[in-house]
């Protein structure tokens, strides 16, 4: 027994090293129960806070384009809602719109990536705002991320532009849907996966959510083709989609709360429950 | 006492500068400098095995919780934290002082330029097979890696012309 401390102690450095470095691996592939766990994330108070401070000097630099955006955002709410036709009868607004009652919250980027494979996105909103766990984020060009955790007054979302997370989508011309993934290299290029080679496709074609993943609305913009190839032998294509947001400069977003999410969350993990 | 003051206001300012500064540049689109690792580069030359690896691992952890890469940086850090005495030997003349600060100044330019070059280096390939191992293949990743560590060695050059001089 008294060698085996002489031989640590001799050796410590190496131990010590081996667990320092066996701890940080675990973190690495457990990084989901360790980020739920605690404070270990960006939405935490302290980087909440400095990046918030930060970020309240620097966002002057955007203004310019910022409202450029937002003007343009309201140019087109405008137009839809103008040529909206009108519908004298409430009662029709009523009855449809309880059973899905989607809000929208307001938010602010205040950190966000794009550089590496996991790219995550964090936000100036948090639990007291309303924002809860896997809402999605969109902007004024269309959607970002998706929530993945909640501090007070912070939350941290993965962006499209994140190896551990995919979305449903689907081809707007045709409705087929397919899967939305980001293969890691170009911050423009994600990969829609899934589309059967007899569904009609052409570059430029628009991408927009398919709704079936409750985190988004059906019809939020993803992107355009941007081009697409067969793979030999597979039914399906494998295309290229140009997204319409660019993450680089992405700062005002939205977070979507989808209110009978949790009913139909219920509802689809029924049979499997049983 | 005056080591700790030292060191606490480096630790700080380094992870500012990296997480507010250096994590926003992309340079074409995925180089990023990681030039927080001076901490663990100018830490005392006769600085304690065991001092260098916690320290090493906490700067890397901070960096971590920051990012959100928790672990990946945390791993890299460390790693160099336990290699840095046997770098250090490597690199040094026999007959050479060691002096207590291997900063730029209080040693020759090849010295430190080849102590920046293994130091980033080894850093930069333990984080980016971390990231990327499972994924893409391993000529992208060394390409990423060498790419990358030629930014950050130039920005840890220059920063120690311009602030870390005494």
């Amino acid at each position: 027994m008294s060698s085996l401390f002489r031989y640590l102690l001799k050796h410590h450095a190496f131990v010590l090293f081996i667990l320092l470095e066996t701890l940080a691996l675990v973190m690495v592939f457990n990084y989901n129960s360790f980020q739920k766990a605690s404070y270990l994330n960006s939405a935490n108070r302290l980087s909440g806070n400095i990046y918030q401070s930060f970020n309240s000097v620097t966002g002057y630099f955007g203004l310019i384009r910022v409202n450029r955006e937002l003007a343009g955002e309201n140019a087109r709410l405008r137009m839809l809602l103008e040529n909206q036709p009108v519908q004298p009868d409430s009662l029709k607004y009523l009855t449809s719109g309880s059973d899905t009652i989607i809000r929208y919250f307001p938010a602010k980027v205040i950190n966000n990536s794009v550089s590496r494979s996991f790219n995550y996105i964090t936000l100036d909103r948090g639990s007291r705002h309303g924002i809860k766990r896997d809402q999605g984020i969109i902007s004024a060009g269309g959607i970002v991320g998706i929530v993945a955790q909640v501090s007070d007054s912070y939350s941290m979302g993965l962006s499209v532009l994140n190896r551990r997370w995919s979305v449903s989508a689907k081809v707007k011309k045709s409705g087929a849907y397919g899967a939305l993934t980001w293969p890691g290299e170009n911050y423009r290029i994600a990969r829609l996966s899934e589309i059967p080679l007899h569904v009609d496709i052409e570059i430029g074609d628009t991408i927009v959510t398919s709704g079936y993943s409750s985190v988004f609305p059906e019809g939020i913009m993803v992107g355009t083709i941007d081009r697409f190839t067969r793979p030999g032998g597979e039914n399906y294509y494998q295309i290229d989609v140009l997204l319409s947001v660019d993450f680089k400069t992405v700062s005002h977003v939205e977070v979507v709360e989808i209110r009978n999410k949790e009913e139909l969350k219920a509802l689809e993990y029924l049979p499997e429950r049983q | 006492m005056r080591y700790l003051v030292k060191y606490g206001v480096m630790f700080v300012v380094l992870v500012l500068a990296q997480v507010l500064l250096f994590n926003q540049v992309h340079f074409r689109g995925y180089l990023t400098p990681f030039v927080y690792i001076l901490f663990v580069m100018l830490l005392p030359v006769s600085a304690p095995r065991y001092l260098l690896l916690i320290t090493g691992f906490f700067i890397g952890l901070a960096i971590d919780i920051f990012s959100n890469s928790l672990g990946m940086h945390t791993a890299a850090t460390t790693f160099i934290a336990f290699i840095r005495p046997w770098i250090i030997r490597a690199i040094s003349n026999r007959d050479e002082d060691r002096l207590e600060y291997p900063g730029l100044k209080q040693n020759t330019f090849t010295w430190f330029l080849y102590y920046t070059i293994f130091m980033v280096f080894s850093h930069h390939l333990v984080l980016f097979f971390l990231e990327f191992f499972t994924f893409t293949n391993f000529l992208v990743t060394l390409f990423r890696v060498i790419l990358s560590s030629l930014f950050s060695v130039i920005i840890i050059i220059l920063s120690q012309f311009l602030i870390f001089r005494d």
